[in-house]
């Protein structure tokens, strides 16, 4: 955990609702793939759950859907704004696990902590294919970052206005991707039918309210074939072995 | 010059009132990343039951304004791991006094907890939780009535010579006959208070927020209540007291001893700022020196 202040260098719409907004982080130490962060919202208790969607030296980006309250008040912040962030939260994606071919799904704003998986996964030279679901054409994002760092994108679509009609399950039908082991990001409803589908080994982020993101409160807890574990201190990235789905 | 910032709770002697409350703190061992243990007055683990929880089913945590609801439902490893593992396991990486926060669905199972945490050298204090709102069987019901609160003190008293300590509930008419009975079976001292009982819809779900329908209330909106409660039994019984709700502040701190507390517990405090404790224990000196406190005992229940 680490707790500073760093100022907004952009704030964007990029899809309806959804903002990428990146932050000026000066000296602090990158970030892991798949770690979150925990930013203050004026006039709320609790600290907002955000994913590390890229981090870069001297530099944060995060990918957010308004929802609520506090996403609302991120959205409308602007540049030169200084927010409080808890950083280095949770245990992130291992990517030394895939050892040639890796599989990405993402569903919705679950796509936003596969940006920097994508990135790091390339870098260590494997091949990345992606599977991302969206209810419709215009929620589509991070399809053309994905592709730049070499990967190979599949988008479906619940209403059928790009890529492959349906979900991500269905897209996974239809590609039968190569792959030694996976990393999925989504609603649950989409990790619960995609578990019994996938056959290699693979890591599922997991979600809950959160009372700290620190491991403090047991807020978050999931039941796990090796006990109780905490989303935000354990995880939030669990093994398929250790999920009792 | 040099503020004194020392307490004495049930004989033990603290550097500074600063606590963080049970539930707030994981089991001490997690914070170690970030701060020095060693700098805390005492440190309250987790609560902890005789067999291992799981506690409720999530969501567990509902924001609301000035705090947090939270039905955890008293998730620990139960009480032979406290006392063989976590705690031991504490103790290696600090000194600071560590209190054991004890939960029962019977008065037989806080005695039971309590013989065990007599045994564990790791353990300086125990502080009998009587008062957790979350568990439909238990907790609750000891803590609002005078003679079930009675019943688990003394069966409290007699497993345990450590310094005892008993954490009132709120959700009560009248506390000072339940402090009065706690104190009249021994105990060495009082913790108030735990959360208020409280509940919140998703009215676009048409459903509770937390899965547990109700939960505990706790954070900054406490803070009145607790001083009107630590005021209130200050006035009524002569052991030492805990103030816990609500602060965030050491100016807080200094109003909590004012009215009657001889430490102070930090809890929902440190879910939004991890660095809440060492913060405040930071601050204590200038606003000791503003307010021309030389020593911090001498504020004990001067209201
Ligand atoms: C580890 C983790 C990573 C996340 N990463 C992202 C991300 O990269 N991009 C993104 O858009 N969203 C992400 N989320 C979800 C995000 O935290 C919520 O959308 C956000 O907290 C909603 O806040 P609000 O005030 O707008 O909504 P409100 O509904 O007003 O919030 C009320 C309370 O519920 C909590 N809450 C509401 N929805 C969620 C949710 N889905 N998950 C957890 N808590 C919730 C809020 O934090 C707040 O405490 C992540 C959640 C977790 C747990
Ligand atoms: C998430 C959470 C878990 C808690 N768990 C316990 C517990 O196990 N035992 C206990 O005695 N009190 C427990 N409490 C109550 C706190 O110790 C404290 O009494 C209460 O939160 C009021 O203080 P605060 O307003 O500073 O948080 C818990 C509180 C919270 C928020
Ligand atoms: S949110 Fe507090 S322990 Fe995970």
């Amino acid at each position: 955990m680490n707790k500073y202040n760093p100022t907004i260098l952009s704030n964007r719409t990029v899809a309806p609702k959804v903002y990428r907004m990146e932050l000026a982080t000066g000296e602090a130490p990158p970030l892991r793939a798949g770690s979150f962060v925990e930013v203050e919202v004026p006039g709320k208790f609790l600290r907002r759950p955000l994913s590390v969607s890229l981090s870069e030296s001297g530099r944060l980006t995060l990918l957010y859907k308004v929802v609520g309250e506090g996403t609302a008040w991120l959205a409308q912040a602007q540049p030169g704004t200084s927010l409080s962030l808890l950083t280095g939260l949770g245990n992130g994606f291992d990517t030394e696990a895939c050892r040639e071919r890796a599989l990405l799904v993402g569903g919705g704003i679950g796509a936003a902590p596969l940006h920097q998986l994508c990135r790091d996964l390339r870098a260590a030279g494997r091949q990345v294919t992606v599977l991302l679901g969206f209810n419709t054409a215009s929620e589509r994002i991070l399809c053309e970052e994905l592709e730049t760092l070499g990967a190979t994108v599949y988008v479906a679509t619940l209403d059928g206005s790009a890529g492959i009609r349906g979900l991500v399950t269905d897209a996974l039908r239809q590609v039968q991707p190569a792959f030694d082991y996976y990393y999925v990001c989504g609603p649950m409803p989409m990790m619960r039918a995609l578990f019994p589908l996938l056959q290699a080994d693979g890591e599922f982020s997991l979600e809950a309210r959160m009372g700290c993101g620190t491991g403090l409160c047991f807020g978050c807890t999931v039941q796990t074939t090796e006990g109780p574990r905490r989303i935000c201190h354990e995880g939030p990235v669990f093994t398929k072995k250790v999920l009792p789905w | 010059m040099v503020r004194d910032t020392s307490v004495t709770l049930g004989g033990i002697r603290l550097k500074n009132p600063v606590i963080p409350a049970s539930g707030t703190f994981g089991f001490g061992f997690e914070a170690a990343g970030w701060l020095d243990l060693d700098r805390l007055g005492a440190i309250a683990l987790k609560g902890t039951t005789l067999e291992p929880r799981f506690g409720n089913p999530t969501p567990r945590i509902a924001e609301c304004a000035g705090g947090l609801l939270n039905a955890v439902g008293l998730q620990n490893p139960g009480i032979d791991a406290l006392v063989n593992e976590v705690a031991p396991q504490v103790r290696r990486i600090c000194s600071t006094p560590l209190i054991a926060n004890i939960s029962g669905f019977s008065v037989d199972e806080f005695g039971v907890c309590c013989e065990k945490a007599d045994n564990c050298d790791s353990i300086d204090l125990v502080e009998i939780n009587i008062s957790c709102p979350n568990v439909h069987q238990g907790g609750m019901a000891f803590g609002t009535d005078p003679a079930s609160a009675a019943a688990v003190t003394r069966r409290a008293r007699k497993a345990t010579r450590k310094p005892l300590f008993i954490k009132l509930s709120p959700n009560v008419t009248d506390i000072v006959p339940i402090a009065r009975a706690c104190e009249d079976e021994g105990a060495d001292g009082l913790t108030l208070i735990n959360t208020l009982l409280g509940m919140r819809i998703d009215i676009r779900r048409r459903k509770p927020v937390l899965a547990n329908r109700t939960g505990g209330f706790s954070g900054p909106a406490l803070f009145p209540v607790a001083l009107r409660f630590v005021s209130q039994v200050a006035a009524a019984c002569r052991i030492p007291l805990i103030g816990c709700g609500g602060v965030t502040s050491a100016e807080d701190v200094i109003e909590m001893m004012m009215a009657g507390a001889t430490a102070v517990q930090v809890g929902s405090a440190n879910l939004h700022d991890p660095l809440a404790c060492p913060a405040i224990i930071d601050s204590l000196p200038s606003v000791m020196e503003e307010l021309n406190i030389d020593k911090l005992e001498d504020i004990i229940g001067i209201i």
